[in-house]
């Protein structure tokens, strides 16, 4: 192959793919029975990083950067003038592999912007999949994007080849998709998720009967949404994504904070900061919903519509509810032990099987590790001091504050000084 | 005061395992268990050189696997992997709390053997995960992948399973520099080699070794690397901190 003009294609379609931000590549269940090349059976491994501190596990391209529609957040979008490119299928497939036998990959993450039509951009994404699997024998982690409106036909196929798929649904309410992508049908987005999501409720049923029933997508879909491009709320996001992940039973929603890519006065204007911080808060929130035990609801609402950016969203939420604390630690359940702020659902465990055998002091609980500067204020323990005082919960915030130095402080100097 | 004994040993596991065996034969009290190329200057010492025997070495090893997990064989395994001066006697005191113990259920955690066995295996565990991670192959032109590393422990034998599997269907060698040995698999078993012309100072693979266009597909890795950081989130420390500096020298997309 001629290598110059593979490094311009990969520069062009690599620079396009890379805000994707879903890098994982676990979950997959291929072992490498046939002595063929690849594996993916437990966690996916990170082989490089990116200086802006992200996981390279995958060969995240775009099939190419040519595309019918005219999203306003989206650099690939057509007005824009850029380089332009395209791979052929056999130059991605080749890629991967000599990328995979090298160990500089986990495997392949394939997206496409849409040429012609959804089934024809679609079809392509599944002959690299199918040619991997079928050609090369190769085992390694695939993730292919489904293109919105895909046919049902092609889905089926895709899952059938591909460890995970996923549809980025970018924008997360339908008036900001009409405002951002007007040419782009909701409907479009939904089909094929609904797709994916019913086979791979069928191939689970069918499994259970017979056992040779071809895999689906065992890693499951995932979605993408970005943050901070159309003015929408916290609020809107995560009532949107709880619902994805309700729905169509999403392994993952991802928050990519919105990277200002043009001018447009739809948009916010070149040079506006990214909101990282917005979007980890965002992420703290999914993981309080997955794995703590709290309703949407109970932590974004009517009346406090936008996450802090100062404090976690468990540390706002306990300061809104104080009425419910102190908690005795050698007597609340489970679920209750989770929602204390500084405890993490690993402490939780921990605390759970130390007192079985002991009644615990302070002593214990910071042996555990839990972080004391936020938790001592919410919980009693086995011990006649207890750091519980009757503050407000404004006046409670801030002694936190003053313990605690974050990471991001750096983006708090600047704003504090216009109060003070 | 008696003269301590000092055990001498080549350095591999089954050697430490015929040190074990040697102090239960000879009933030796307190003995120090060295690798022949550590120094000795101790005075009033009796230095026996231990000579690698399989059989004792199975011998102990299978009393050890009567009396514990298998999470706690692959945490002594790692930790002798780990090379710390002194950490054969740790391991010592450990077969020997086990072996005077009934059953294998009695097992104190406060132990501080037992505590520093897990800690230490926990560090290799990383770097065997690293490892994994971080090997980079590059094709010769005998059709083989080969890749140089140089890990802070000795955790060649702890990626094979992973390698093996993983590259069912090619030939590879993983040197390491620092240890002067490497593992060769053949499509069928893997093999222990040496090879001269590699030293700590000539650690790459000779470019003439090299298929013509291996430096082409590093280049188109190299273009990868670059064009997917994200300019406006760059941030260096969090970048340092996943990729330690003594690493890059043999991560291609740091050194091109
Ligand atoms: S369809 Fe996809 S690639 Fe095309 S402009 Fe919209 S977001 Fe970008």
């Amino acid at each position: 192959m001629s290598f110059d003009k593979i490094r311009q294609k990969l520069s062009i379609l690599a620079d396009a793919a890379k805000y994707d931000v879903s890098c994982s590549s676990s979950g997959g269940k291929r072992s490498n029975n046939k002595k063929g090349l690849g594996n993916n059976t437990g966690f996916g491994i990170c082989h490089s990083y990116t200086e802006d501190g992200r996981c390279v596990s995958l060969l995240k391209i775009l099939l190419t950067n040519h595309c019918i529609y005219d999203c306003a957040y989206c650099v690939t979008r057509k007005s824009n003038d850029i380089k332009r490119a395209a791979f052929k299928i056999q130059e991605v497939v080749d890629l991967t592999i000599h990328f995979y036998r090298r160990n500089y990959i986990e495997g392949l993450f394939l997206s496409s912007g849409i040429f012609k039509n959804s089934d024809f951009t679609m079809e392509r994404l599944v002959s690299v999949a199918k040619k991997l699997r079928l050609e090369e024998n190769f085992n390694g982690y695939i993730h292919l994007k489904s293109i919105p409106g895909a046919s049902d036909e092609l889905m089926r196929e895709a899952g059938l080849y591909a460890d995970r798929l996923s549809v980025n649904i970018e924008i997360p309410t339908k008036s900001g998709l009409k405002l951002l992508a007007p040419d782009k049908k909701h409907e479009d987005f939904i089909k094929p998720m609904e797709k994916v999501k019913n086979e791979i409720l069928q191939y689970k049923a069918e499994r259970k009967i017979i056992k040779s029933t071809p895999r689906y997508a065992p890693a499951g879909q995932s979605t993408q949404m970005i943050v901070g491009a159309s003015g929408e709320s916290d609020r809107d996001i995560m009532y949107s994504a709880t619902y994805y992940y309700k729905k169509f039973n999403m392994r993952r929603v991802y928050y990519s904070g919105y990277i200002p890519v043009i001018n447009d006065n739809r948009l916010p204007s070149l040079g506006t900061e990214v909101p990282v911080l917005r979007e980890n808060r965002l992420y703290q929130t999914d993981w309080l919903l997955r794995f703590y035990g709290f309703s949407v609801s109970e932590i974004l609402n009517d009346t406090h519509k936008n996450l802090d950016l100062d404090i976690d969203p468990k540390l706002s939420w306990a300061l809104r509810n104080l009425h419910l604390f102190p908690i005795d630690i050698n007597k609340a359940d489970k679920q209750m032990l989770a929602r204390i702020p500084g405890i993490g659902m690993q402490s939780v465990f921990k605390i759970l099987e130390a007192r079985k055998f002991r009644n615990l002091d302070w002593t214990h609980l910071k042996a555990i590790g839990i972080a004391m500067n936020r938790a001592q204020y919410f919980i009693t323990c086995n011990s006649k001091d207890f750091y519980k005082q009757d503050l407000s919960s404004y006046d409670l915030k801030n002694k936190i504050l003053k313990s605690s130095k974050s990471k991001y402080d750096k983006y708090f100097n600047s704003q504090l000084s216009l109060f003070s | 005061m008696n003269p301590q004994t000092i055990l001498i040993y080549d350095g591999s596991f089954d050697g430490f395992l015929s040190c074990v065996f040697f102090v239960y034969h000879h009933k030796i009290t307190n003995p120090i268990i060295r690798k022949e190329s550590e120094a000795n200057n101790q005075l009033f010492t009796i230095t026996e050189d231990i000579i690698t025997d399989k059989n004792n070495a199975l011998r102990v090893w299978k009393g050890l696997l009567l009396k514990t997990s298998r999470h706690q064989q692959q945490d002594f395994f790692k930790a002798f992997l780990s090379e710390i001066k002194g950490v054969e006697n740790t391991l010592l005191s450990y077969i020997q709390n086990i072996f005077t113990k009934e059953t294998s259920t009695g097992i104190d955690f406060s132990n501080k053997d037992i505590l520093k066995i897990s800690q230490v295996a926990k560090m290799v565990g990383r770097e065997k995960h690293r490892m994994e991670a971080f090997v980079r192959f590059q094709l010769t032109k005998d059709a083989i992948y080969t890749a140089t590393v140089e890990p802070d422990f000795n955790v060649l034998p702890l990626i094979i399973p992973h390698f093996k599997d993983r590259y069912a269907d090619q030939k590879w060698i993983i040197y390491d520099i620092k240890r002067n040995y490497g593992i060769y698999y053949n499509l069928k078993t893997i093999e222990t080699i040496a090879i001269d012309s590699f030293s700590k100072t000539k650690f790459k693979i000779s470019s003439d070794l090299l298929l013509p266009e291996e430096k082409d597909f590093q280049k188109l890795w190299s273009t990868y690397f670059n064009s997917v950081t994200i300019k406006s989130r760059k941030n260096n420390k969090l970048h340092k901190q996943h990729l330690p500096k003594r690493y890059w020298k043999y991560l291609i997309e740091k050194t091109q």
